[in-house]
C-alpha cells in the first residue's frame, strides 16, 4: 500500500509538475503577452498593442480563414473517407487488408510525406509528367497545384496523414459495439448496409472516435511544418504566419505572434463548435430519418465513393513515399522524364550532412519514449497497487491537453519562460517533445494494462511474490507487446515533432523534421528527400523492432508474441 | 599592463589606429589562439546552401587540427533568428556566454545589431590575415550597405547580383531593366522573381530601382517620405507592367532564391537570379540545373556587396570566433572557398596584397563555360541605404500580399 501511494505521488507529480503546470502556464503566459504584458520586455499591460500589431500583419483575415478551412476540410474528408471505408469494408477481410497496407502512412510523419506530395502534385511533378506525353505539354502548365490559394494541396497532404489515423480509431471503436447483431437486426428489418451503418452505428461509435477527431482537427487546424511545405505562401495559414512572427528579429514580435497563439486557440475552439454541433444536428437528423422509416434502398452503391477515395489517397500516398525514396539517390531528374535521368548515392554518401542529425534525433526520440514509458508504468502500477484500476479519469482529462490545444498557443508561451528560465536547449527540446509523447504513450499502454487478467498478479501474490516481483517478474514480461508497441508510438511521435524543437531549442538543436522543413524551402531536393526517408525509416524501424522484439521474447509462449 | 592597456582600449572602443604596435598585437594574437584552443565556436550562418554548408563543415575540419577550434555551424532559415536571440538574450539580461558566437550577417541585420550595441569590436584590423584584405575607406570591405563596417565585422566573400537563364528555353534577359515588362509580357508564365520578403527577391527590386529611379535621385542616404515616393513611382509603374506576365500571374513566388532555381531545373520557370556569379557553373556540376544554362549581368552592371561575419557581444567563445572570422581570411581558404568545385564564391581578398604562394593558389582555379570572366560581370553598383530596402519591402507586401 506505501509503495503504491509513494509510486502513485511520484508519477502525479511527474504528470502534474512536468506537463499539466508547464501547459497551463504556457497558455497563460501567451495570454498575458497577448494583451501586453511581458515584464523581461519592457511591456507592462493590459493593453491592446500586441492585437493591434497582429491585426496590421499583411493577409491576417485570409491566413486565420485558410486555417480554419484547410484544418476543418481535412478533417472531414479524411474522417468521412475512414468511416465510409470501415462501413462498406467492416466484416470482410478488406478492412484489415487497408489497415495493414495504410500502416507505413500512419508512421511516416507529416514533413516526410509533405515532402513527397509536393513533388507528386506539382505542376513540373509526377503526375504531371505523367500526363504530359497524353496531353502534349512541352512545359509544366502554369497552374498552382502545391502552394494553391485555397490550400487544396495542404488539404490533401493532411487528409493522406490523418486517414490511417483515424481508420484505426474507428475500427478500435467498432471492437466495443455489437456491429454483427446490429447488422442482422438492421438486415431483418430491410435496411441496407449503408443506411445500418448511417442510422444505428455511427451514432453509437461517434462517441468512442470524437476525442481523436477533435486531436486530428486541432492539430490540422493549426499544423505548421506541412503547411510551410504545401501550403499556400501569400499570405500563408495563421500557423505559419504566427511562426514567421516569433522568428523575427524584434524580440517584441512575441507578443503579437503569442496574440496569434491566442486567436490559433480561439480558431480551434470555432472549428471544434462546428464539428461538435454539427455531428448533434446530425444526429437529430439521423433519429428524425428513423422515425420515419425511410429504407434509403440504393444508399448502398454511394460505399463505391469512400473506397474510391481511400484507394487515391493511399495511392498518392504511396507515390509521395516513393518520389522521396527515389530523390534520394537520384543526381538529374527533370521535365518531362518519368524517372531519373542520372541516379546518384552522392546524398546518402556525404554521411557528414545528415549522420549526427539522425543519431540526435533517435536520442531525442529514445530519451522521451522511455521517459514517457516509465511514467505511465508507474502511474498505473500506482493505481494497481492502491486497488484503483480503472485509474483516475482526471489524469486521463488531462493527458490530452497538450493534444487538444493548438501547439503554438501555450509552446509560444514556454519559449517565452525559457527566455527568463534558461533550460539547456537539449533537455528544453526533449521536454517539449515529451509532452506530446507522454499522451500517446499513456493511451496505448493504459487499455491492455487494466485489460491484463487479474488472476495472474493474485497467484503470483498467492506464492508469495511481492508487489515489486509482481511488475518486474510477471506484469511487464506479460505486457511485453503493448509496452513495446507503446514505445514505438512514442518514439514516432517524437521524431514526427517540429514546434517543439524549433521554438525550445532556440536554433541549437537540429532534428531529421527541422532540417528537412528547412531543406523543403528548395536548396536541394536530393538532400532534402534523404532526410525524408530518414524520418520515415526511424519510426518504421521503431515498429518493426517493436512487433518482433516480443516474437522473440516469448518464442515459445504462443499467447504473448503481441500482434504480429 | 600589456591586458589592462588592451582592456581600457577595448573599454573607450578606440578605431583600429589607436591599437598597440604591432609586435604587441602579435602577443595578443597569442594569446586569443591559446585562449581559443578547446572552444566550440556555436557560427549561425544561413544553412540554405549544400555548397556553402560543406564548405564550413570543411573549414572546421581545418580549424580543428590547426587551432584545436571546434566550428559548429547552426544552420538557420533567416538571420534574423540569430540577431532574435541576442536581442532576447540582452533583454534578459545574460551579458555574458551567450548562445551566439558568430553570425554570417550584413546589410540591416548588421545596421540593426550595430545600432543597438549588440556587437563585440572593432577585432577585424587585429585579425593577422587582415594584412590581405583593402580596408582602405570606401573599400567594399568597409561599408555594408552604405553602414559604415567600423571593424566590428570581417569579410569573408563576394556577392555579386546576376541573373541566370536556361539558354535551351529563352534568350538573354534585356540589357536594360526598363524592357523587362515587354520580354516577359514575350514569355508569359515563364519569368518570376523570388518573394521581396527575402533578400533576393528585395535585391531584383532594388536592381530596377537604381536603374529606373529619376536622375539625381541619391540612394545612398535613407528615404524621406518625399523623396521614397519620387524615387519609387516609376518602379512602382514598370512593375504594373511586368507583374501580370509573370509565373502564377505574379500572384506566387517562390520563397528564396533556390526555390527559384529549383523552378529553373524543374522547367517551371526559365530564369533564376543569384549573388553569386559562380553558382550556375557549381550548379550545373552539381545536377542542379540543366547545362545550358548561363549567366547575364544588366548592361548599367549590378549591385555587390560583401558578406561579413561578426561577433555578438555577449558571446561564450569570443577568442575562438575571432579565430574563426581570421581562417576565412586565409588566402589558402579563401582560394579553396573560390573553387567552382567547392563554392565557387568570389574572395574578398586584393590580388595586389597577396604574397606568392596566394597568388599561385587562386591561379590553379578550375575553369568553366558556365563561369563568367571578371571582366563580363561589369560595374559593382552600390547597395542603396538598407532603408530603402525596407520600405520597399514593406511598401510591396502592403501591394501585393494582401
Amino acid at each position: 500500500m506505501r509503495s503504491g501511494r509513494l509510486l502513485r505521488i511520484a508519477a502525479g507529480a511527474v504528470l502534474v509538475l512536468g506537463l499539466v503546470l508547464p501547459v497551463l502556464a504556457g497558455l497563460g503566459q501567451s495570454l498575458a503577452a497577448a494583451f501586453g504584458h511581458f515584464p523581461a520586455l519592457g511591456a507592462r499591460g493590459p493593453d491592446l498593442s500586441a492585437w493591434r500589431a497582429l491585426l496590421a500583419e499583411p493577409g491576417l483575415a485570409r491566413a486565420a480563414a485558410l486555417s480554419l478551412w484547410t484544418g476543418l476540410a481535412a478533417t472531414l474528408l479524411s474522417l468521412g473517407v475512414a468511416l465510409g471505408a470501415v462501413a462498406a469494408l467492416q466484416g470482410g477481410p478488406g478492412l484489415g487488408r487497408a489497415g495493414r497496407m495504410l500502416a507505413p502512412v500512419l508512421a511516416a510523419p507529416h514533413a516526410a510525406m509533405a515532402i513527397g506530395l509536393a513533388f507528386v502534385l506539382a505542376p513540373s511533378g509526377w503526375i504531371a509528367r505523367g500526363l504530359a506525353p497524353l496531353l502534349g505539354w512541352d512545359r509544366p502548365p502554369d497552374v498552382a497545384t502545391v502552394g494553391d490559394p485555397l490550400g487544396l494541396a495542404l488539404i490533401l497532404g493532411l487528409a493522406v496523414k490523418e486517414l490511417p489515423f483515424l481508420l484505426a480509431m474507428a475500427v478500435a471503436g467498432l471492437g466495443q459495439i455489437p456491429v454483427a447483431a446490429h447488422m442482422a437486426a438492421g438486415r431483418s428489418l430491410g435496411y441496407g448496409r449503408a443506411a445500418i451503418w448511417l442510422r444505428i452505428l455511427l451514432p453509437q461509435l461517434w462517441p468512442l472516435i470524437r476525442l481523436p477527431v477533435l486531436v486530428v482537427l486541432a492539430f490540422s487546424v493549426s499544423v505548421v511544418d506541412m503547411a510551410q511545405i504545401l501550403g499556400p505562401s501569400t499570405p500563408p495559414t495563421l500557423s505559419v504566419l504566427v511562426a514567421r512572427l516569433f522568428s523575427d528579429p524584434d524580440p517584441r514580435a512575441i507578443l503579437p505572434a503569442s496574440a496569434g497563439g491566442i486567436m490559433q486557440l480561439v480558431l480551434t475552439g470555432v472549428a471544434a463548435a462546428l464539428v461538435l454541433g454539427g455531428a448533434r444536428l446530425a444526429g437529430l437528423r439521423t433519429r428524425a430519418a428513423l422515425r420515419r422509416g425511410r429504407r434509403m434502398a440504393g444508399a448502398d452503391r454511394a460505399l463505391g465513393l469512400p473506397l474510391a477515395l481511400l484507394a487515391g489517397l493511399a495511392g498518392l500516398a504511396a507515390l509521395a513515399l516513393a518520389a522521396i525514396l527515389l530523390w534520394s539517390v537520384t543526381f538529374a531528374w527533370r521535365w518531362p522524364d518519368p524517372f531519373p535521368a542520372r541516379l546518384s548515392a552522392g546524398a546518402w554518401q556525404d554521411a557528414g550532412r545528415w549522420g549526427a542529425t539522425a543519431l540526435g534525433t533517435l536520442g531525442i526520440a529514445a530519451a522521451c519514449a522511455a521517459m514517457a514509458l516509465a511514467a505511465a508504468v508507474a502511474w498505473l502500477e500506482g493505481a494497481d497497487r492502491l486497488g484503483r484500476p480503472q485509474g483516475d479519469r482526471w489524469m486521463t482529462a488531462a493527458l490530452y491537453l497538450p493534444l487538444l490545444l493548438p501547439q503554438l498557443s501555450f509552446l509560444i508561451g514556454l519559449a517565452g519562460m525559457t527566455l527568463s528560465l534558461p533550460l539547456p536547449p537539449l533537455a528544453a527540446v526533449i521536454w517539449g517533445h515529451w509532452l506530446f509523447v507522454l499522451p500517446y504513450v499513456f493511451i496505448a499502454l493504459a487499455g491492455p494494462w487494466r485489460a491484463l487478467d487479474p488472476r495472474l498478479a493474485r497467484s503470483a501474490a498467492a506464492l508469495g511474490a511481492g508487489p515489486a516481483r509482481r511488475l518486474w517478474r510477471v506484469k511487464l514480461p506479460v505486457l511485453a507487446a503493448p509496452l513495446a508497441l507503446a514505445a514505438a508510438i512514442g518514439f514516432a511521435v517524437s521524431v514526427a515533432q517540429y514546434l517543439p524543437t524549433l521554438l525550445l531549442g532556440g536554433g541549437r538543436i537540429a532534428t531529421l523534421t527541422t532540417e528537412a522543413v528547412a531543406l523543403a524551402s528548395g536548396a536541394d531536393r536530393r538532400v532534402a528527400a534523404v532526410h525524408a526517408v530518414l524520418q520515415a525509416a526511424l519510426p518504421w524501424a521503431g515498429f518493426l523492432a517493436a512487433l518482433s522484439l516480443p516474437a522473440l521474447l516469448h518464442r515459445n509462449r504462443r499467447a504473448l508474441r503481441g500482434a504480429a | 599592463m600589456k591586458t589592462l592597456i588592451a582592456a581600457l582600449a577595448a573599454a573607450l572602443g578606440l578605431a583600429a589606429g589607436a591599437l598597440p604596435p604591432a609586435a604587441s598585437r602579435a602577443g595578443d594574437w597569442q594569446e586569443t589562439l591559446q585562449e581559443a584552443r578547446g572552444q566550440t565556436v556555436y557560427f549561425h550562418a544561413w544553412g540554405g546552401d549544400e555548397r556553402t554548408n560543406a564548405f564550413l563543415a570543411w573549414l572546421g575540419g581545418r580549424l580543428e587540427t590547426g587551432q584545436g577550434v571546434t566550428l559548429r555551424q547552426v544552420k538557420l532559415s533567416d538571420t534574423a533568428e540569430a540577431v532574435a536571440r541576442v536581442v532576447a538574450e540582452k533583454a534578459a539580461g545574460r551579458d555574458e556566454g551567450g548562445a551566439v558566437d558568430l553570425i554570417w550577417i550584413n546589410g540591416p541585420n548588421f545596421a540593426a545589431m550595430k545600432a543597438q550595441g549588440l556587437l563585440q569590436g572593432p577585432f577585424v584590423a587585429d585579425l593577422p590575415n587582415a594584412r590581405w584584405l583593402d580596408l582602405s575607406p570606401g573599400s567594399a570591405n568597409t561599408v555594408d550597405f552604405t553602414v559604415p563596417v567600423e571593424g566590428l565585422e570581417s569579410p569573408w566573400r563576394l556577392a555579386k547580383f546576376v541573373f541566370t537563364y536556361d539558354t535551351a528555353r529563352i534568350g538573354a534577359p534585356p540589357a536594360r531593366m526598363a524592357d523587362w515588362p515587354d520580354w516577359a509580357a514575350a514569355h508569359p508564365g515563364r519569368i518570376t522573381h523570388p518573394d521581396p520578403s527575402n533578400f533576393m527577391g528585395a535585391t531584383f527590386l532594388k536592381q530596377a530601382l537604381i536603374e529606373l529611379a529619376p536622375a539625381g535621385t541619391d540612394l545612398s542616404v535613407p528615404p524621406g517620405d518625399d523623396s521614397y515616393g519620387a524615387a519609387t513611382a516609376p518602379l512602382w509603374q514598370w512593375y504594373e507592367a511586368l507583374r501580370p506576365h509573370l509565373w502564377r500571374d505574379g500572384t506566387a513566388f517562390p520563397a528564396n532564391e533556390f526555390a527559384q532555381r529549383q523552378l529553373l531545373n524543374d522547367g517551371e520557370v526559365d530564369l533564376a537570379m543569384s549573388f553569386d556569379p559562380a553558382s550556375a557553373a557549381a550548379a550545373i556540376r552539381d545536377g542542379l540545373l540543366p547545362d545550358t544554362v548561363r549567366v547575364h549581368v544588366p548592361a548599367p552592371g549590378s549591385i555587390g556587396n560583401v558578406s561579413f561575419v561578426a561577433i555578438p557581444y555577449n558571446a561564450a567563445h569570443a577568442a575562438g570566433a575571432r579565430v574563426v572570422a581570421n581562417a576565412l581570411l586565409d588566402p589558402q581558404v579563401q582560394a579553396h572557398m573560390q573553387d567552382i568545385d567547392v563554392l565557387g564564391s568570389f574572395s574578398v581578398l586584393d590580388p595586389a596584397r597577396l604574397d606568392e604562394a596566394g597568388q599561385a593558389a587562386f591561379a590553379a582555379l578550375p575553369q568553366d563555360p558556365a563561369l563568367p570572366a571578371l571582366e563580363d560581370l561589369g560595374a559593382v553598383l552600390p547597395e542603396p541605404d538598407p532603408a530603402w530596402m525596407t520600405r520597399l519591402t514593406a511598401d510591396w507586401q502592403q501591394r501585393y500580399a494582401r
